[in-house]
């Protein structure tokens, strides 16, 4: 029996399939955001330095992850519309942007947060927290090219390619501003290699995953809306069930 | 044979962008009069006193050619997509991709060059050594043509879009960070006493690298816009 790889990638079967899953993704992103909360303030112990505020990583370091994953599977996305021609992955990648915009932000913020009451101080001008707001900034600029060109078919392309020509240089980027704060003086700071508490590591990847799955959920709720927004011409939405109420 | 017919293409495009903006001649101007009156601005936001100044020069200088050079990119593309040479030019049967090189060349000879130019004068005006004076010129002349290269991709991804001058350097002035970076870097570096040719070399590479990719990035880009 020969499977259709395909069968998925046209917005007209995809639209149903994104129907289904989206429930799948956003109960289990609920349960665990619970779970790994509860685990992040009520069980996990007081850092011996930190103190109390040492809890917002829990969102911090999923948000960072996510901010960059996001950005590279955006990136891929764009990639395979370029190449492919197909219609869905644009509208994925133009999907995915305004999570992991947000994703961005909510690592900086978050950021400045546990740097005030840990350094001292909102912000430094530390290598990872420039490249997270440059990738912020390689987001913003995603946005703004798709938002600002009128032909959707134009605006996925150029925006795809954009996408592509952000994602090669990421790592220039990053590496040229490691070795600029570097170069410069030695980091203030840096990871210590002190092992975990063990309920610290199950409320941080608990929340990596309820991240995920919130991800998922959301940009699968994107992708319906923006395949609606798109096809509105077509019979087949004119004949979908909550169309026609 | 055919070697021959793309360099004299990318000449011939080359001369053309010259005499063309040498008819205009206001308009390369306008960038280095800009790029002037933004490094002049300094002192007199920050105070005139000659140790800061030495300090903050490299930075300031780098940060206002890429300004300077966002200024003129939105010209690169839109004069000949307007009156439609640039789609003729897209129907020659020839390589796309050195044309674009070629007029990336023009971009630089006539926005650049100028910069590198006129930086040591007003590296003077910051009190800035010779030494350092001189890995400055060295930096702005191997990272300037990156600045046209990299806008290049971000002026032909925003061809004959409204509001394109300001969305074309929310694009571009990220991807130049890397440039910045080292380009300032090299003469802090000598400033402190070290040797500038790791940051240098940095700035090679990345010239090389641009050089390599961004005209076919570009041509790619100018597909998408023109069809």
């Amino acid at each position: 029996m020969a499977i259709n790889w395909f069968k998925y990638s046209a917005p007209t079967t995809f639209y149903g399939l994104a129907g289904k899953l989206i429930p799948w993704f956003a109960v289990p992103a609920v349960i665990l955001f619970a779970i790994g909360l509860y685990i992040g303030f009520a069980v996990a112990p007081i850092d011996a330095t930190q103190g109390e505020y040492y809890r917002i990583i829990f969102i911090h370091v999923p948000a960072s992850i996510l901010s960059m994953f996001l950005y590279m599977i955006m990136a891929g996305y764009a990639a395979l519309g370029l190449i492919f021609n197909t219609r869905l992955s644009a509208m994925m990648a133009s999907a995915i942007a305004p999570t992991g915009a947000l994703f961005a932000f909510i690592s900086l913020w978050t950021g400045a947060l546990w740097g005030k009451p840990t350094w001292g101080v909102w912000w430094l001008w530390d290598a990872r927290m420039t490249s997270e707001l440059i990738l912020l900034f390689l987001y913003l600029g995603f946005i703004a090219l798709h938002a600002s060109i009128d032909d959707p078919r134009r605006a996925d392309r150029a925006s795809a390619l954009l996408a592509i020509v952000g994602s090669v240089n990421v790592p220039i980027i990053y590496f040229s501003v490691k070795w600029w704060n570097t170069l410069h003086q030695g980091s203030t700071i840096k990871f210590t290699g002190t092992s975990m508490h063990v309920a610290m590591q199950q409320a941080m990847f608990t929340m990596f995953a309820a991240c995920w799955l919130y991800a998922a959920a959301v940009v699968l709720m994107r992708v319906r809306s923006i395949i609606l927004e798109r096809e509105r011409n077509t019979t087949w939405i004119a004949e979908l069930p909550e169309v026609k109420r | 044979m055919k070697k021959a017919s793309m360099f004299s293409l990318f000449v011939l495009v080359v001369r053309r962008d010259l005499v063309l903006a040498m008819r205009r001649r206001a308009d390369v101007l306008t960038t280095l009069i800009f790029f002037v009156m933004v490094v002049s601005l300094f002192p007199l936001g920050v105070g005139p006193e000659a140790s800061m100044l030495r300090k903050m020069a490299p930075g300031v200088l780098w940060v206002a050619a890429l300004l300077s050079s966002m200024l003129s990119l939105g010209r690169l593309f839109s004069a000949d997509y307007l009156d439609g040479t640039l789609e003729q030019m897209m129907l020659v049967p020839q390589s796309l991709s050195m044309m674009v090189l070629g007029k990336m060349t023009a971009h630089w000879l006539v926005s650049g060059l100028p910069l590198v130019l006129m930086a040591p004068i007003l590296g003077v005006q910051f009190d800035m050594t010779a030494e350092t004076l001189g890995i400055l010129i060295v930096g702005l002349l191997l990272g300037t043509p990156i600045l046209s290269m990299l806008g290049a991709i971000g002026a032909a991804l925003t061809l004959g879009l409204r509001g394109g001058g300001v969305l074309l350097s929310l694009l571009v002035l990220p991807l130049c960070i890397p440039v910045l970076i080292f380009g300032a870097g090299a003469v802090e570096a000598v400033a402190t006493g070290l040797e500038a040719t790791a940051h240098l070399s940095l700035i090679g590479a990345l010239l090389v690298l641009t050089l390599a990719f961004t005209p076919w990035v570009t041509a790619q880009a100018l597909r998408i816009s023109m069809e």
